[in-house]
């Protein structure tokens, strides 16, 4: 069964779409990850223009962020305050970042980027997960390993205009939270990911957060940080497709369901480096799109329209 | 539904000073006259529709030419042409070991659309020059060049025409026109669900002899109609408005999410 887009300006199958919001629903329930990093290639993937698929994204994440950001809210695992520096720095990254788009658009350049951003970051953050979770598999099988120390005190403790965060128990200048933000809102607008994937490897090691805190304190992040990115992407560059964005809601919802509960049987580090695969996959994908011959080296788009 | 005769095809007013002109006009006007006479309704066509609408659940359209030709055997050249646009054609370079785009070239007044039908190969019907000048086959259709270098230009040019190919907005075959008893003619014009809004020109050309001895342009609109077309029209008109709302949807879907999910 077919569906016209109206903003993508095309037609595709819905069973597709749905299959595939539930798949990428699916690893999310199961890895207790946002799913945006793997959700926007797949639907650059399949044929969506790029600048379509990563402001569409944007305003998928703001429901998938709601139902886990109210789920933490109710265990008290949201750090408002801390939640709300970062969510400063979030709207000045979004924004900028969202104006930074429109700009590569115009210059012809924002499939670029967008894919070369994807590699980076998924290449970085993937190695470092295998990494990871290669090694806890093997502290596991050697067990009395040394436990690391909470976190180190350097530098960036010694920042100005410092703040008491009670929530997570901590004194720090509230310029590390506020860049974070930055960093993260403008990777939300530009790859269409909600950042939880950045922002919360960043409140672990760098803020030295609580774990229990970091996951419902960067949803409730993300919620107001893709909502701006929504907000923005449709007001400047008209890009949000209401109808894709339902289509994967709906997808994801679904599979979410199934992801958390086939998550709950399945052990943490085997999981974990599963993900680092999957992630590593998408991104040497894309590595591969940018460095061989593409089939035409010539392409076309309207002045105004996607790019 | 006009009918135009040989003298307005082949000489464009445009061109001449305005005591030529008014000579031309004259001229025109009993070469009209002329061949009100004789060519009158050499050939009329319609289309079975002449709005294709672009509906929600839109997956292409296929509409029927017909028509019938007056006189002696001629071949039939129908030709679709889309809305004009401005496109921008890239081409990548590789920079430091990745593909990117380079040098980039606008074209003006590009059909975003062009279909071609014929009862017979084009080049057995008329000359290449023939064709040229009304703009018939791919290679001939009319768009505005930019100024670069010649060889540059024609390059572009045809990686445009290749990519309009592989999107299937302009034709990588001719599609058939078929003459039956040398009077009626048929053809299945077929739009692919990408079609670019806006209005079309349907044109028939009868050729004789390598000429062209009469031509008529039907008019054909294609529009988003409905739900999808609503929601067009509102993302660009109340572009803020729109972004709210695709705010709210997700928060409300978000929440409900989670509601349900709690309840099981």
């Amino acid at each position: 069964m077919q569906i016209y887009l109206p903003i993508a300006e095309l037609s595709v199958n819905i069973f597709l779409f749905l299959g595939m919001g539930a798949g990428v629903g699916f690893l999310s329930g199961l890895f207790g990850v946002g799913g945006g990093f793997l959700m926007t290639p797949l639907l650059i993937f399949a044929g969506i223009p790029p600048a379509v698929a990563v402001a569409t994204e944007a305003n998928q994440i703001v429901a998938s962020s709601v139902s886990g950001a109210l789920a933490h809210w109710r265990r008290g695992n949201v750090d408002i305050k801390m939640g709300v520096v970062l969510l400063i720095g979030g709207f000045i990254g979004s924004t900028l970042g969202v104006w930074v788009f429109g700009l590569l658009r115009g210059l012809g350049q924002i499939d670029l980027v967008i894919r070369l951003s994807y590699v980076v970051f998924l290449g970085i953050i993937g190695a470092l997960m295998l990494v990871e979770s290669l090694r806890a598999i093997s502290r596991q099988r050697k067990p009395g390993g040394k436990r690391r120390k909470l976190h180190q005190h350097n530098w960036l403790h010694g920042l100005p205009f410092k703040m008491r965060f009670r929530r997570s128990k901590l004194y720090i200048s509230a310029l590390l939270p506020l860049g974070i933000g930055v960093v993260v809102g403008i990777l939300a607008a530009i790859m269409g990911v909600g950042g939880g994937f950045i922002m919360v490897p960043a409140m672990i090691y760098l803020l030295g957060m609580p774990t229990a805190m970091v996951v419902g304190t960067s949803l409730f992040q993300i919620i107001f940080v893709t909502a701006n990115v929504t907000f923005l992407q449709a007001w400047q560059n008209q890009t949000v497709d209401i109808f894709l964005a339902l289509l994967l809601l709906t997808g994801g919802v679904i599979g979410a369901q199934f992801g958390t509960r086939a998550g709950a049987k399945l052990p943490g580090e085997q999981l974990r480096s599963m993900l680092a695969l999957i992630v590593l996959g998408v991104c040497a994908r894309l590595a591969y799109e940018l460095l061989a011959r593409p089939d035409d080296t010539f392409s076309i788009g309207t002045m105004l329209g996607h790019g | 539904m006009r009918l135009r005769s040989i003298g307005t095809v082949l000489y464009p007013l445009g061109r001449l000073g305005p005591r030529l002109l008014l000579a031309f006009m004259l001229l025109a006007f009993m070469l009209l006259g002329f061949a009100r006479q004789t060519l009158a309704q050499a050939v009329v066509a319609d289309l079975s529709d002449h709005l294709i609408a672009v509906t929600t659940g839109f997956d292409g359209a296929e509409l029927l030419l017909f028509g019938a030709i007056e006189g002696d055997a001629a071949d039939v050249i129908v030709v679709v042409r889309g809305p004009p646009e401005e496109i921008v054609v890239r081409r990548k370079d590789r920079i430091g070991g990745i593909w990117i785009n380079n040098q980039k070239l606008v074209f003006g007044s590009v059909p975003a659309f062009y279909r071609l039908a014929s009862t017979q190969p084009l080049e057995t019907i008329a000359s290449d020059r023939i064709l040229a000048r009304h703009g018939i086959g791919v290679e001939h259709i009319r768009m505005i060049n930019p100024t670069a270098e010649n060889g540059e230009v024609s390059i572009f040019r045809e990686a445009l025409i290749r990519n309009k190919a592989r999107l299937g907005l302009y034709p990588t075959a001719n599609e058939k026109v078929t003459l039956l008893g040398n009077r009626l003619f048929r053809s299945d014009i077929f739009f692919p669900s990408n079609v670019p809004t806006g209005t079309y020109d349907v044109t028939v050309y009868l050729f004789r002899d390598g000429k062209v001895i009469s031509a008529q342009t039907t008019p054909l609109a294609v529009s988003k109609i409905g739900m999808g077309a609503r929601v067009f029209a509102f993302a660009h008109r109340h572009s803020i408005l729109y972004g709210i709302a695709a705010i709210a949807m997700a928060l409300f879907a978000g929440w409900f999410a989670g509601a349900v999910a709690k309840r099981s």
